[in-house]
């Protein structure tokens, strides 16, 4: 397994940028997820990474060997050694199980026997040993996702790419699959890109997850961390739905827990060591109704199953509407509340 | 994965794939030996008459003088009359059939459908000569048209009109395909629109549909006028012998009456038609780009009852379809059957003399069987190939320069056919550079100018193929570590398999009966099966050359018959007849 490290890489297509000066470095043996709404460069990153687009700037490692520099000369796809999991599967309709999974043990020019314990081990990992002389045709959605995935661990490929790899099951068979890529990490211990938009895909999965926007990555940052503490307005609206305020007076951030204003109310914080900012994310479980707080009329009650989410305007700022999770029987529409900062993070500048 | 495989990890890697050093060199050289090839075939060839039409020949007199004669302006009179007057007859009856069919609930429209595509298949020289035998004197629908006109003497079908007729039914064909793709295209809610707004069927059709129709109906017109031009087959069996001349024929009689020394004339002669042609092609992308734009989400393709008149109708259809379709093929075998000219067919009378005659005892026709079989069959293997390579390099990878050759490969298909043969003439009459040997008066001109003319037949339904492949198998290939080339033949090449039969089978089809390039190409002990129709019916050995006619229809409709069952598990449109 080999690190991979982009530095200032940029791909345009017709004057935009789908890929914008992005940094990013992933450790050897590590899961990064590239999350972000669609057409915000994530495949477009991936596709670098393969080699089937060439960066206008920056370059691009996997290992020791600079696989691409904008401009400059550039590894092939097909020397780099790089295993990559399709959306649509990508299965060779020519070939049945054991051929697909064989063929670029063959192109390596793989002695027969070996080739054959290879493909048995790998379709024994995914668990259709017995599949071997299937044709893909007649095979499920799953099983043609779980012989992609055996095709590209035979390689034994340094680097493992998943373009959205799950995005064409069914609900069942996502979270049985997930289930798999987590524990073939951890087997194989290979470097994994997965790409996706589903984040909580992406925060089940991923040791760190990247966010990306608009060509640019946002943040970097473990799945607990980018939920807690999001860089930028972007990631705390894109994960989990962060509701962004802007604070009656701009905060200088430092480490720890401080004091804040917001719509005349005195809240608390949690920040970290950073320049002044006058905006806080807060999150609908971090609110409560309670006897003090910011008035709000309760506009709509949305029931939830285990809680309702009530969406309630605020009294001072009626361009604002507030998400509330609120357990035990809800206010009814109309009412007035009160409501609390009971959790709450200061946007870094 | 065991702990086996764990241990071993990184072998791979550290090998990299076979062939690496050459990523790309693979791909240079299998692009760069197809491009060759094809600007050495269809490129090459056109800029060559373009020279020859344009600049002085060897006396200094420029070539396009030439044609200030009484006799090219004749032959261009001609050509243009009896193009406009069998365009009109094509649009007339192709468009016809195709409302006829296409618009109403009449019944068995796949039977009808292949009935209306068949012209499509016989090559115009066997029409011809079919409709020549349907109405020689003697037979019964000579008698009939006898009766009715009083009597005619020589052959009815002799001179302008017979070879604008029978050229307005060949390219009827063509009208009905534009047609009955633009029927299908028909949203049907804008004719359920004016149905509820009270318009009576009558009016809807007037009203709505036909306007809707215009467009395709003037482009298919226009199509049918260029396939007319470049037609040779039928004004030479049917022009000849009524001395009406055209400039396809004006130009084969130049070339064999005067052989190369006339090849400046005859190449200005071809500009004419080429240009001609092109103002045809002109024309039809004009009637498509003023076609409206349908947008509908809903069904298309509407149907109009015909109600209790749907009998009848049917009846009426079938009857011309078959008149104009299968009778004449009919004259033709029986004229095959019968041991002279004007002995009527019957069991006491019938014989296979000619038939043994061609494949037995005849040498030219025995070898004409042969050579067409074997260069049609190089050439359907041939194109096939370098449309596969060629197709991959432009869609697949999209290499902007081969991008560019597909135009170039289209250009010899476009122009008419006696075009192209001079073309051919003119680059290969030389001794070829390095070899030292003129392929003039070989098989392998025939070959070189069918490859040129047929790639485009196998080229574009590849091209269309290749698009539709899903990318992501060729790049799984390439991460694999599969070069270009290995990519092309171990990936892609299975998944296109039908695809690249189906083009090949199109291609030896039409090579098999091919007239018009090989009419000027041809030389003794080389002869094609379409050539000795030809030279057997103007030597007057009508049995003989009605027994070759009707072998070339049977090997033509089995084989098309053989990639119509193949097609069924083919991508729609990927025969011309199965739309």
């Amino acid at each position: 397994m080999d690190a991979v490290t982009l530095s200032a890489v940029t791909k345009r297509f017709a004057d935009k940028a789908a890929v914008d000066r992005v940094d990013l470095d992933v450790a050897a043996g590590e899961f990064v997820a590239l999350l972000g709404p669609s057409g915000c460069g994530k495949t477009t990153l991936l596709r670098l990474l393969a080699g089937f687009e060439l960066p206008d700037q920056g370059a691009i490692t996997i290992g020791s060997r600079i696989v691409a520099q904008g401009g400059g000369a550039s590894v092939p796809p097909e020397a780099r050694g790089i295993g990559m999991v399709f959306q649509s599967y990508a299965l060779w309709p020519h070939m049945n199980v054991h051929e697909n999974v064989e063929y670029a043990l063959k192109i390596r020019g793989m002695a027969r026997g070996e080739r054959g314990k290879r493909v048995e081990r790998a379709l024994a990992v995914v668990g259709l040993p017995d599949r071997a002389k299937a044709m893909p045709e007649t095979l499920s959605g799953g099983q043609r996702q779980r012989v992609a995935l055996a095709r590209c661990i035979a390689m034994e490929p340094s680097v493992i790419l998943m373009d959205e790899p799950l995005a064409n099951l069914d609900v069942h068979l996502r979270d049985s699959l997930q289930a798999e890529f987590h524990r073939l990490h951890r087997q194989l211990g290979a470097t994994i890109l997965y790409v996706t938009h589903d984040q909580a895909e992406a925060m089940a999965l991923a040791d760190r997850v990247a966010v990306m926007h608009e060509g640019r990555i946002q943040q970097v940052a473990a799945p607990r961390r980018l939920y807690a503490e999001p860089a930028t307005p972007m990631v705390a609206d894109f994960v989990g739905r962060g509701l962004v305020v802007p604070l009656d007076e701009a905060v200088a951030g430092r480490s720890g827990v401080l004091e804040a204003k917001l719509w005349g109310h005195p809240i608390r914080l949690r920040a970290a060591e950073g320049g002044t900012s006058s905006f806080a994310c807060l999150r609908p479980e971090g609110l409560a109704i309670a006897a003090q707080g910011i008035l709000a009329k309760v506009e709509r009650a949305v029931f939830e199953g285990a809680a309702t989410m009530l969406h309630c305007r605020v009294a001072q700022a009626p361009e604002h509407l507030i998400r509330l999770l609120h357990r035990g029987e809800p206010p009814a529409e109309g009412t007035e509340v009160n409501v609390a900062v009971e959790d709450g993070w200061l946007l870094p500048a | 994965m065991t702990d086996g495989a764990a241990a071993s990890p990184n072998k791979l890697q550290l090998t990299p794939p076979r062939g690496r050093a050459s990523a790309g060199g693979g791909d240079r050289l299998l692009a760069g030996i197809v491009a060759a090839i094809v600007i050495g075939l269809c490129l090459v060839p056109m800029l060559r008459l373009l020279v020859e039409a344009l600049l002085p020949g060897k006396d200094g007199t420029l070539p396009l003088e030439s044609l200030w004669s009484h006799s090219v302006f004749k032959a261009g009179v001609n050509t243009l009359i009896s193009s406009i007057g069998s365009s009109i007859i094509s649009a007339a009856l192709g468009g016809g059939l195709a409302l006829a069919i296409g618009l109403t609930d009449i019944r068995r429209k796949g039977a009808l459908n292949l009935l209306c595509l068949l012209p499509l298949l016989i090559p115009p020289q066997i029409s011809a000569l079919a409709w020549i035998r349907l109405l020689d004197s003697g037979t019964p629908v000579r008698d009939a048209l006898e009766a009715i006109l009083g009597p005619i003497s020589g052959h009815p079908l002799y001179g302008g009109g017979g070879v604008t007729f029978v050229m307005g039914l060949e390219h009827a064909p063509l009208v009905f395909l534009t047609m009955m793709a633009a029927i299908r295209r028909l949203p049907c809610d804008l004719i359920e629109a004016a149905r509820s707004a009270g318009g009576r069927k009558r009016h809807v059709f007037a009203g709505i549909i036909l306007p809707l129709l215009q467009p395709a109906l003037f482009a298919g017109g226009a199509l049918a006028f260029v396939s007319a031009i470049g037609n040779f087959g039928t004004p030479a069996l049917l022009g000849i012998p009524g001395r009406f001349t055209v400039l396809t024929t004006l130009i084969y009689q130049r070339l064999s009456g005067f052989g190369p020394s006339v090849l400046g004339e005859t190449a200005a002669l071809g500009l004419v038609l080429a240009v001609l042609a092109g103002l045809g092609l002109i024309f039809q992308r004009e009637a498509f780009r003023r076609a409206p734009i349908l947008r509908s989400a809903g069904p298309s393709g509407p149907i109009l009852e015909l109600g209790r008149s749907r009998p009848v109708f049917a009846l009426a259809v079938w009857i011309v379809l078959l008149v104009l379709t299968v009778v004449p093929l009919l004259a033709l075998l029986a004229a095959s059957l019968v041991p002279a000219l004007g002995v009527p067919l019957s069991f006491a009378t019938a014989t296979f003399e000619n038939f043994t005659y061609v494949l037995t005892e005849y040498q030219p026709t025995q070898r004409a069987f042969l050579n067409s079989t074997l260069i049609s069959a190089a050439a359907a293997a041939i194109t096939a190939m370098l449309a596969l390579v060629l197709a991959y390099y432009a869609e697949v990878r999209r290499w902007r320069w081969i991008r560019a050759l597909d135009a170039a490969a289209d250009a010899p298909y476009a122009v008419p056919g006696t075009v192209l043969a001079i073309a051919m003439i003119l680059i290969f009459l030389k001794p070829l550079p390095l070899i030292g040997v003129s392929l003039y008066g070989t098989s392998l001109i025939i070959l070189a100018a069918y490859l040129s003319r047929f790639l485009a037949i196998v080229l574009r339904p590849l091209s269309a193929a290749m698009r539709q492949i899903d990318p992501t198998l060729e790049e799984a290939a390439r991460l694999a570590g599969a070069t270009g080339p290995r990519r092309l033949f171990g990936i892609i090449l299975p998944a296109l398999r039908p695809a690249v039969a189906s083009g090949a089978l199109l291609v030896f089809l039409t090579a098999f009966s091919e007239l018009t390039v090989s009419a000027l190409l041809w030389s003794q002990g080389h002869e094609t099966v379409g050539v000795m129709v030809f030279s057997l019916q103007s030597e007057g050995a009508a049995g003989p050359a009605a027994a070759v006619a009707s072998l070339t229809v049977f090997v033509i409709l089995a084989l098309a018959g053989l990639a119509t069952l193949a097609a069924r598990r083919m991508p729609k449109g990927t025969l011309p007849w199965m739309p």
